[in-house]
């Protein structure tokens, strides 16, 4: 057996003669760990702040002087103008109220649906097999193509718009919290069911807890989807709503006050952003996960 | 002589893997009778069925053929009978360390203040006394084993079926479970059956070692511990505690899977 294998052996420890001969050692380049120096943070906020009053100040001077054409583009002051003049004699607050309303209900009404929707696959994987190709398909239509006729079944009021936001979220929801339900630990339904538990208490005291940080986690996600609905609602047909004042506006001409609706609308949104963020920050130290 | 606590009557498993494969036979059939308030440990190699039978115990899993028999009853697929605590401690992490332990309390319909109230004292005696209010996730391997099986302890059951409870713990941490689990099973007056795969372990803690083999599952031989007790570290040295180490070491050798040929399949 030895003086078989001696000659592999040798064979593999010799290196062949042309690599050490001819290769010399390249100079290794000498290289020092990247470092990022940051800023501090009234640095940073000057920086900011000044990109945006110079953006601003361009624009203005730019619409003055004729670099930018003012009928296209309008001008800030111009906006400034209509913004006071919006507040003061339009009707900024029943807009925005009612833009607000169909939002927040149909984000509700959206997300609450969707979230019981998706628990509810827990109790059947029967049931789950025949629905979920219905949810999918309903998934990758573009919601938004139905909303001439949600407008034409709902009316022109709040409760088309409410159905359009719902039509954007709970999708959302649904598919979420079903992979919420499937990614719950086998082991542990083995543990409530060696207890001796019933359905019912696994799904109170397992099933929803685990699937509450995945319900959390899209509240962001679907207050932007419900606002872009109801917008979409209202561009289509509505009374009223900022998603009206911008349509009226764009088709009158009135570029002022598109950038002011859209202004508004901004703001709106981010509030609604950040309440929903605060809110989930609250709802994720209630669930500890 | 009274009645055995558990009895397992002829048990087996087989599991249908597909058309191709067909069947495979998880375990061949089991017969084990445990007196009340006994200690007894399974050992074997991994895939001997040692989960298996558990899962069959607890009612998780229906036999294939045979019976479990529970204080004499016929207690075949149904839960709830026994206490079964997993590898893993699957504490809810939404849950304090004292509403973890009640959890088996709460299903059995235990009042949760009434429950709480039982839980505390027991949680301060077993090492958890100022933990009983932090969420799982701030405690230590040990500290969530310790939870997990007092949750299963605390359940109105007499039989408690333990799956390698220690297997993710470090050398030290596992002595020192090991001491307490001793001390709690003289305090309970459990029936236990414990699954490891450490042969050390199983001896030290337990008034009977059933060695098991693979292909297919089965028991291959029963051996009595009959070191007296209370049991202390040293007694891992004594002559009787090595002899039966080395028939367990030598039972298990002799049906570990790597000693097949190695080159069978080529």
């Amino acid at each position: 057996m030895t003086v078989q294998d001696s000659p592999t052996v040798t064979a593999g420890l010799e290196l062949p003669p042309s690599r050490t001969a001819t290769t010399k050692p390249k100079p290794r380049p000498v290289r020092r760990l990247p470092v990022q120096k940051d800023w501090p943070t009234w640095a940073l906020l000057v920086t900011q702040v000044g990109i945006l009053v110079g953006g601003i100040a361009f624009w203005e001077i730019g619409a003055t002087r004729g670099w930018i054409d003012a009928f296209f583009w309008s001008q800030p002051s111009a906006i400034a103008k209509t913004l006071v003049i919006f507040f003061t004699e339009g009707d900024a607050w029943t807009d925005i109220g009612f833009t607000f309303r169909s939002t927040l209900l149909g984000f509700l009404i959206g997300t609450t649906v969707g979230s019981l929707l998706g628990l509810s696959f827990w109790w059947s994987r029967n049931y789950a097999a025949i629905v979920q190709p219905y949810i999918i398909c309903f998934e990758s239509i573009p919601k938004l193509a139905l909303a001439p006729l949600i407008v034409l079944v709902f009316g022109i009021g709040l409760p088309s718009k409410v159905a359009i936001a719902c039509a954007l979220t709970v999708v959302v929801s649904t598919l979420t919290t079903y992979a919420g339900v499937k990614a719950i630990d086998a082991d542990g339904e083995k543990l409530f069911y060696s207890l001796g538990a019933t359905r019912m208490q696994v799904f109170r005291k397992l099933v929803v807890p685990s699937c509450l940080p995945w319900i959390i986690s899209v509240l962001r996600v679907n207050i932007g989807l419900a606002l872009t609905g109801a917008i979409v609602g209202e561009f289509i047909a509505s009374q009223h709503g900022l998603g009206r004042a911008i349509l009226y506006a764009g088709q009158t001409y009135d570029i002022a006050l598109v950038w002011v609706a859209v202004l508004v609308l901004s703001t709106l949104a981010v509030i609604m952003y950040v309440t929903v963020s605060w809110l989930e920050g609250v709802l994720r130290k209630g669930v500890r996960q | 002589m009274p009645a055995p606590k558990l009895c397992v009557d002829n048990v087996s498993m087989t599991f249908q893997t597909g058309a191709i494969a067909g069947a495979f036979q998880a375990l061949a059939p089991v017969t084990l009778a445990i007196p009340q308030g006994r200690f007894v440990s399974l050992i074997g190699p991994s895939g001997c069925g040692k989960s298996t039978i558990f899962n069959i115990i607890a009612g998780l899993l229906e036999p294939t053929a045979g019976r479990v028999i529970i204080d004499g009853v016929d207690a075949t697929g149904t839960i709830g009978r026994v206490g079964y605590m997993l590898q893993k401690d699957l504490l809810l992490p939404w849950r304090t360390v004292l509403d973890n332990v009640i959890l088996g309390m709460e299903i059995q319909g235990v009042p949760i203040a009434e429950a709480r109230e039982r839980a505390l004292p027991l949680l301060a005696r077993y090492g958890l006394g100022g933990f009983e209010h932090l969420y799982p996730g701030a405690l230590s391997g040990g500290m969530r084993q310790r939870a997990a099986l007092l949750r299963t302890l605390l359940i109105d059951t007499d039989l408690i079926l333990l799956d390698e409870p220690f297997g993710a713990l470090d050398a030290q941490t596992k002595l020192q479970m090991q001491e307490w689990l001793m001390q709690l099973w003289s305090d309970f007056h459990k029936t236990v059956l414990f699954v490891t795969h450490d042969v050390e372990e199983a001896i030290y803690l337990s008034d009977e070692v059933h060695v098991m083999g693979t292909r297919p599952g089965r028991i291959i031989e029963t051996i009595p511990v009959a070191l007296a007790r209370p049991r202390i570290r040293t007694s891992a040295l004594a002559p009787e505690f090595l002899a039966i180490k080395e028939r367990c070491l030598e039972l298990l050798q002799v049906n570990a899977p790597a000693a097949e040929p190695i080159n069978q399949a080529a």
